[in-house]
């Protein structure tokens, strides 16, 4: 399991996720359209808006912020424990072990290969609503729209790690499925998914500020939606990146341990 | 057959079937607290915007917080009913249709709609009943008002036809499944939907609000029931809701009739 060979080999995994994304392009299209809670909070702050501003937002302000939210949930969710998990289960996973290339790069490689097919899926509705709304909620400033796509990878790769480290659960654990539940439900409480973190009473804003949650969307949502000056952001961007090394470094040690305990189970 | 059935027959077939769903639930005492927890952290989402919003002043689009409450409170309600009571039997459905294994339920000798809408029960999901009561007390406390029997029994009745509603609507979905097979994600599709459903109605405008009125009746489903409780609801909507139901309920049947017919077993 060399790196060269996953090197050599990651061209052709980023093909066949590629196609896997093509071949299920219309659950794909379901998924996109089932992602509504943006929504659905959107139609609750904007009323409360109608009446009087809250906080910085204005009708305005909360419709960009919760149309940058679907869009960065668009390009950075991931489901990669669901299958990860069922390999344990079913002990599949000896098969990828076998493979010359290390199964958490394939796993990896298969999310990022969806990438141009959720780009593709997400996009025209993200263009259409920018449209309807005006472009006046972004911002306009080309080094933090730099800052937003490194905020959106670093975004993706917590996502991703954290997908992985719930996967390698299950070598642990039973019900690995639910322990992503438990951490869905934080996610949409502490990311910003719901209500803006700077909307959040101040003690509590404190300790949501630390987590990891917020950097999944709050963060590159606040930069597309121009909340921080260029110095912030690059310092939330440094936050932001030390959670995926601590990240990395998680899901490798679980891998280690985990892997040890794997018992391939018929197969 | 089914004709030749006696309610009484149906009554202790479903007996029989929510103690085997009991028995079930009771093996997985450990997924019994996760899920209870989580299903309480959920709630906290759905309460905790409001309690962000209700802040900065006291009324929304004419709801109060206590008001708004009962909103949310008859939401986990629901959402317990739909998880706990009208999913998991409707996705075996799913399942038995692709696998070929449907054939079996039909030839049972009782009606195969209600055998497989009280096949799969999840009678942990009863936590989120609790957690809607408590929700429930809170809103009156904070309304400074208790519950009396005329809003208790118009509740109760405009509940009854919001899970008609919600369950002829599944219904519907999973008759499609007979149709085309992939329908697990239409069910997904719908969830997502119902998420709407936890603000009150008039938080909506235009198309949105028409929409969750009379296509997908989300305002039927939850603003009736917590309107009701409040003792706001006129008789006459109350009317409507409970013929609407009934409507639903019998256009439902209809297509579930005509989509068994169609169906051609898959080997199995």
């Amino acid at each position: 399991m060399s790196l060269r060979n996953t090197a050599r080999a990651f061209p052709t995994l980023l093909r066949i996720g590629f196609v896997d994304a093509v071949a299920y392009r219309a659950e794909m299209f379901i998924w996109v359209l089932a992602t509504t809670m943006p929504l659905v909070m959107l139609a609750l702050w904007s009323t409360v808006a109608r009446e009087a501003p809250i906080g910085r937002y204005g009708e305005a302000q909360f419709t960009a912020y919760f149309l940058a939210t679907f869009v960065v949930r668009q390009l950075t969710g991931s489901w990669v424990f669901y299958d990860m998990n069922f390999a344990v289960r079913n002990g599949t996973l000896a098969m990828r072990l076998l493979r010359p290339v290390h199964p958490l790069w394939a796993y990896g490689a298969e999310a990022l290969a969806a990438m141009p097919m959720r780009f593709a899926v997400s996009l025209p509705i993200a263009v259409v609503a920018m449209a309807v709304v005006g472009a006046h909620g972004m911002t306009h400033d080309p080094v933090l729209w730099g800052v937003w796509v490194a905020s959106v990878i670093g975004s993706w790769l917590i996502t991703l790690l954290v997908n992985l480290m719930i996967g390698c659960a299950s070598f642990y654990i039973e019900s690995s499925l639910k322990l992503m539940d438990a951490w869905l439900v934080f996610f949409f409480i502490l990311s910003g998914y719901i209500i803006p973190i700077d909307l959040f009473p101040p003690t509590l804003r404190a300790l949501v500020e630390w987590l990891p949650f917020r950097f999944q969307i709050g963060f590159p949502v606040e930069v597309m939606t121009g909340a921080h000056g260029r110095g912030a952001a690059l310092a939330l961007l440094g936050g932001q990146w030390l959670w995926v090394a601590a990240g990395f470094g998680a899901t490798a040690l679980m891998w280690r341990g985990g892997l040890r305990r794997f018992a391939a189970y018929g197969g | 057959m089914p004709g030749a059935s006696t309610p009484w027959r149906y009554a202790r077939l479903l007996r029989t079937q929510v103690r085997a769903s009991l028995l079930q639930g009771l093996q997985y005492r450990v997924d019994f607290m996760l899920d209870g927890l989580t299903g309480l952290f959920w709630t906290t989402s759905a309460i905790l915007p409001l309690v962000v919003v209700f802040r900065s002043r006291p009324t929304i689009a004419g709801w109060s917080f206590g008001e708004a409450l009962m909103v949310t409170g008859w939401f986990t309600f629901l959402e317990g009913v739909l998880e706990g009571a009208v999913n998991p039997s409707l996705s075996e459905v799913v399942e038995h249709i692709r696998k070929g294994t449907f054939d079996f339920v039909l030839l049972k000798p009782a009606d195969a709609q209600f055998l497989v809408s009280t096949a799969r029960l999840q009678p942990w999901r009863a936590t989120n009943v609790v957690t809607a009561g408590a929700i429930f007390a809170w809103a009156f406390h904070l309304l400074g008002r208790s519950p009396t029997v005329g809003p208790l029994a118009a509740a109760a009745v405009a509940m009854t036809a919001a899970v008609a509603v919600l369950y002829s609507l599944k219904t519907l979905a999973v008759s499609a499944a007979f149709f085309v097979v992939r329908v697990d994600n239409l069910a997904h599709l719908f969830d997502a939907v119902f998420d709407a459903a936890r603000w009150p109605a008039s938080i909506f405008r235009g198309t949105v609000r028409f929409i969750f009125t009379f296509v997908i009746p989300l305002a039927l489903m939850t603003t009736y029931p917590a309107r009701a409780l409040l003792g706001t609801l006129p008789l006459g909507t109350l009317a409507l809701a409970v013929a609407g139901a009934a409507g639903s309920l019998a256009v439902s049947r209809a297509v579930w009739t005509a989509a068994i017919a169609r169906y051609t077993s898959a080997g199995g």
